[in-house]
C-alpha cells in the first residue's frame, strides 16, 4: 500500500518526465498551467504516465474535466461562479481543494485549482477506491 | 520541395507498430545547404519522418476519420549524424491511443544501429472545431501520405 508521501513522489516525477522541469520546482502547491508552464495537450501525457505509473485507468475528463459549466449562465454570472456552479464544481472534482477558490470564485483563476497536490489526492482516491474493490 | 519524408513501409501492424525506410539521396535539394561538403540529414527532419511513421500508424487505428496533428516531443536524443548514402529506418511503437490523442516511441536506426530515439504524442483536432476551421477534409491524411499506407497494404 501507496503512502501520501510515496504517491506524491511518484506524482512528481511523472509531472518531471510529462513536463520537463527540474524537480525543485515541484512543490505540493505548484499549478500546472502558471506554475509549471503545462499546455492543454500535456493533460494528456499526464493521465497517460498517472494510469502506467499507478496502474489505474482515468476515464476522459475526470482528472481534467474539460468543460465544467458548459457556458451555463446559471453556474457563471459576471466572471464569478454561483452557489449551483460551485455545487457542480464539488460534484465533478471531489478531490478538488476548494476553500480558496471559494473565497474569489473567479473563472478566471479555475486553472490555479489543478496543482501537484491536486493531482496527488486524486491518484490516492483512485488507489483507495481501486482497494476497496479488490477487498 | 514535396514534405515527406518517408520512402516507403517496411511493416506495418495496426495499433502496434510501423517501420519504415527513408533513403537519404544527395540529389536531395537540402543537401545542397545542409551542409556544403557535408550532407547531413537534419535531426528536426528525421523527428518528422517519425512523426510520419508514426501518425499514420495512429490515424489508421480510427481509419483516418481523426485529424491527427503532432502536438508534442517530450523528449529526442540522437547519438550520430544521418548522411546522404544511408538508408534511415523509422520504427514507431504505439503507447496509447485515446479518443483526445496519441503517443508513439520512437526509433531511428541506421544498418540496425538505433542513432536516435523519440517519444511523440499526438492530439486529435477537436472535430466540431476543426471542421469550423477547415471543414470536412480531413487535410491531415491526404494524397501521399495515404497513398504510402496503401502500397504497403498491397504488399
Amino acid at each position: 500500500m501507496l503512502t501520501q508521501e510515496d504517491i506524491y513522489r511518484k506524482v512528481s516525477n511523472t509531472l518531471v518526465e510529462a513536463l520537463n522541469v527540474d524537480e525543485d520546482e515541484i512543490k505540493p502547491e505548484a499549478t500546472l498551467q502558471g506554475d509549471l508552464g503545462a499546455e492543454s495537450i500535456d493533460f494528456l501525457d499526464i493521465v497517460f504516465r498517472l494510469e502506467r505509473e499507478f496502474g489505474i485507468k482515468i476515464p476522459r475528463g475526470e482528472l481534467f474535466p474539460e468543460s465544467i459549466f458548459q457556458g451555463d449562465p446559471e453556474m457563471v454570472q459576471n466572471g464569478k461562479v454561483t452557489d449551483k456552479g460551485m455545487a457542480e464544481l464539488r460534484a465533478k472534482m471531489p478531490f478538488a481543494d476548494l476553500s480558496k477558490f471559494e473565497q474569489s470564485r473567479e473563472l478566471s483563476q479555475i486553472s490555479d485549482l489543478f496543482t501537484v497536490d491536486l493531482i496527488t489526492r486524486y491518484v490516492q482516491g483512485k488507489l483507495a477506491a481501486n482497494n476497496g474493490v479488490k477487498n | 520541395m514535396r514534405w515527406i519524408w518517408i520512402d516507403r513501409f517496411l511493416e506495418f501492424r495496426r495499433g502496434e507498430l510501423a517501420r519504415s525506410v527513408k533513403q537519404l539521396s544527395l540529389a536531395e535539394d537540402l543537401f545542397e545547404y545542409h551542409f556544403p561538403e557535408y550532407p547531413v540529414m537534419p535531426a528536426s527532419l528525421l523527428l518528422e519522418g517519425l512523426a510520419q511513421t508514426g501518425g499514420i500508424l495512429v490515424g489508421e487505428v480510427n481509419d483516418f476519420r481523426e485529424k491527427v496533428v503532432l502536438a508534442k516531443i517530450t523528449k529526442a536524443c540522437f547519438t550520430r549524424e544521418a548522411l546522404a548514402g544511408e538508408a534511415v529506418i523509422f520504427e514507431t511503437t504505439v503507447q496509447y491511443v485515446r479518443p483526445e490523442g496519441a503517443c508513439v516511441v520512437g526509433r531511428v536506426l541506421i544498418d540496425d544501429a538505433v542513432i536516435g530515439e523519440a517519444e511523440i504524442t499526438f492530439a486529435h483536432l477537436d472535430q466540431s472545431r476543426s471542421q469550423q476551421v477547415f471543414g470536412d477534409r480531413n487535410f491531415v491524411f491526404s494524397g501521399e501520405l495515404r497513398t504510402l499506407l496503401e502500397s504497403v497494404r498491397k504488399d
